[in-house]
């Protein structure tokens, strides 16, 4: 088992819906990432989707696309992005799920990567344009070497593939607020709700909803009714905006924010 | 029998639909449009009545004699599809889909375009169906294709001007495809080029194969026989696969796709996928792609704007491993230079991108003596005059005689 579902349990006996980030690796360069992580985990995020940078994120919004550009020129590969996995779980506990592309995990190989990924202490794998039509040998793998497949489900899936995508998830499923690109919103997406209640009717897994949830309110909203709620691209806005050395304590305090809210919500 | 592909669109280990989940519902959708539009006679009705009247069908196989001579060897003959409405072979599928979007109740069009002329189609027939329309081009291709992006205006598109990447096809399709999840209830992606996820190749080869079929009954008509060889420029290889797929079961019938050699044979100075790239997966299909050892999508250089894309469409790579098509990479120098010798030689000024294909032809005609040569001419050079002259300085004013 990884990480992941003693997470869930724990967020379950707490009677709180978790707090995830979703982190560019190497924005603004390979170094800094484990800090801004641990800034992360000291602000209350549970659990961490390091991205790795593709240089033709088609389903990524503006700042996660530029995120991906700042940190493919300053030198990061999925080489480098495992490197600083296995750096921050010298230190860390916190469930690190790997998040990117399809085509730089073929170039490297999936066998390796599932390989290299255990030894790294990385927990699950989810790759944004990889349906599970297309999967089979990719999920043999990560369940080889003991790591979860996270799927995502968004509100244009038909209810047969809603089903297919519980039956091939592990350690949780994660669902599309919204139709569109990463990025933050306004308001939270009336598709959310009934996303989630046909989910809950196909599979005990965990739900994780991410894609627009921007602030604080936006997460308590989501948080009512999901078992976790993701931050991207408010968290890599932060990122792009502050260089300083003050960054880590502004993340600390805007993962807080979210995390207090989701506290409040659901306690 | 070369096996046709499998139901989820695979060929061989190629294709397929690697696209985010929000996506593979809308593309299972449209599979069944496809499906149950393709079996609808009514539909190759209106879709022949409009390629006729409309388009300029069938475009005529024409025999190039003085450039044959010049080259001396093998009969050549141009598959004019250059002379088309809207000047390239992009509006024979432009016009399928449009009628399949109408048909699935969608009011928006949107679509990618490279040297312009896949946006120039899509432009024209969203104004004849009374679709709004968008358009998006990498920036660096809209300042090479200026008139082109006028053009569209003119037909009542908007024109979105990509400026990540290297802006150029490949930035404008992830940005197409940024647009199709966000507005996917009532927006067709009217994909250019037999590439995307599945059913878009098979759907696109199937709206070009009349280039083709036409092909294989006119040098009928007028050779008696089959021809020796047929050339097409490939891109994401759509003009090359309406070409070739009617004579894919012709085994004396070599199937020869031009890529771009570009500059050089270096990574990021060309396109030529089959013999700088490796498999791998890009906007929604798996097939030959130019891309760095970290898994990095490559830059890419053409002098033709159309044939600067880093995938390759992926029948054309099956077709390559099975060893039934071959695949060689033309320069841009090569191709300016054939582009300028068909135009003095046959008062024909072709598309840079087709250019690619009569280079390639003309360096294996005179060692082809009594063989039939086919160039599929997929487009007219009118918008490329700004490349020509940038290229071609001698025939500038200063060179002119003047009285």
């Amino acid at each position: 088992m990884t990480r992941i579902p003693p997470l869930f349990e724990r967020l379950k006996q707490e009677n709180r819906s978790g707090l995830i980030a979703y982190i560019t690796a190497g924005d603004p360069c390979p170094e800094r990432t484990p800090s801004l992580i641990a800034a992360l985990e000291e602000g209350g995020v549970d659990m961490v989707e390091l991205g790795v940078p593709f240089s033709d994120p088609v389903a990524d919004g503006p700042v996660i696309q530029r995120a991906s550009q700042r940190a493919l020129r300053a030198g990061t590969s999925l080489a480098r992005v495992l490197d600083i996995a296995a750096e921050v779980r010298r230190r860390s506990s916190i469930p690190i799920v790997l998040f990117t592309y399809l085509n730089p995990v073929l170039r490297y190989g999936i066998e390796k990567l599932g390989r290299d990924a255990v030894e790294r202490g990385i927990d699950g794998c989810l790759l944004t344009d990889l349906s599970v039509d297309e999967a089979a040998s990719q999920i043999e793998t990560m369940r080889r070497f003991d790591l979860d497949t996270i799927f995502l489900a968004a509100p244009t899936s038909s209810a047969k593939r809603c089903k297919l995508i519980a039956e091939h998830s592990t350690g949780f499923v994660y669902l599309v607020s919204r139709t569109g690109v990463t990025g933050e919103k306004d308001s939270v997406s009336s598709t959310v709700a009934p996303l989630v209640a046909s989910m809950r009717a196909l599979t005990s897994l965990p739900l994780a909803v991410g894609f627009g949830i921007s602030k604080p309110e936006h997460a308590a909203e989501v948080g009512a009714i999901a078992d976790a709620v993701i931050i991207g691209s408010a968290f890599m806005r932060t990122i792009e905006q502050h260089r300083d050395d003050a960054l880590e304590q502004r993340l600390t305090v805007q993962a807080r924010g979210f995390r207090d809210a989701l506290f409040r919500r659901t306690a | 029998m070369i096996p046709e592909s499998d139901s989820r669109g695979h060929f061989g280990p190629y294709g397929g639909r690697y696209v985010p989940e929000i996506l593979m519902s809308p593309l299972e959708e449209l599979e069944q449009s496809w499906e149950e539009a393709r079996r609808d006679p009514a539909f190759h009705s209106e879709l022949n009545e409009l390629l006729e009247t409309y388009a300029g069908r069938p475009t005529p196989l024409y025999f190039a004699r003085r450039l044959s001579q010049e080259a001396g060897g093998a009969r050549i003959y141009l598959k004019r599809e250059d002379l088309l409405h809207t000047g390239a072979h992009k509006i024979n599928n432009c016009l399928g889909q449009v009628l399949l979007a109408r048909r699935t109740g969608k009011t928006r069009i949107i679509a990618e375009t490279g040297a312009g002329q896949h946006g120039v189609a899509t432009a024209t027939v969203a104004a004849l169906f009374g679709m709004e329309c968008v358009i998006y081009m990498g920036k660096e291709d809209m300042r090479r294709q200026q008139l082109n992006v006028f053009r569209m205006r003119l037909l009542g598109a908007t024109v979105v001007g990509v400026s990540s990447g290297s802006r150029t096809l490949k930035d404008a399709i992830s940005e197409a495809m940024r647009d199709w999840v966000t507005n996917v209830s009532n927006t067709h992606y009217l994909l250019g080029s037999a590439v995307g996820a599945h059913p878009y190749p098979l759907m696109v080869r199937d709206f070009q194969k009349v280039i083709g079929e036409e092909t294989r009954r006119q040098v009928m008509e007028r050779e008696g026989r089959l021809p020796d060889a047929v050339f097409a420029c490939v891109g994401g290889g759509s003009n090359a696969i309406g070409m070739f797929y009617p004579f894919i079961n012709d085994e004396g019938v070599r199937l020869v796709g031009v890529e771009a050699g570009g500059r050089s044979s270096a990574l990021g100075e060309h396109a030529a996928r089959f013999s700088g790239g490796l498999p791998g997966v890009l906007h929604g299909a798996r097939s030959y792609l130019l891309q760095d050892s970290d898994g990095q999508i490559s830059l890419t250089h053409s002098i033709s704007a159309g044939l600067d894309y880093a995938l390759v469409g992926p029948e054309h790579a099956w077709l390559h491993d099975r060893g039934r098509a071959e695949y060689v990479p033309v320069t841009d120098t090569e191709a300016l230079d054939a582009a300028r010798k068909l135009s003095r030689m046959e008062g024909i000024i072709p598309a840079l991108e087709s250019s690619h294909a009569v280079a390639e032809a003309l360096r294996r005609a005179p060692a082809a003596r009594d063989s039939v040569f086919v160039v599929n001419l997929s487009g007219r050079g009118d918008k490329d005059m700004d490349i020509f002259r940038e290229n071609l300085k001698e025939l500038d004013d200063a060179n002119s005689p003047s009285i």
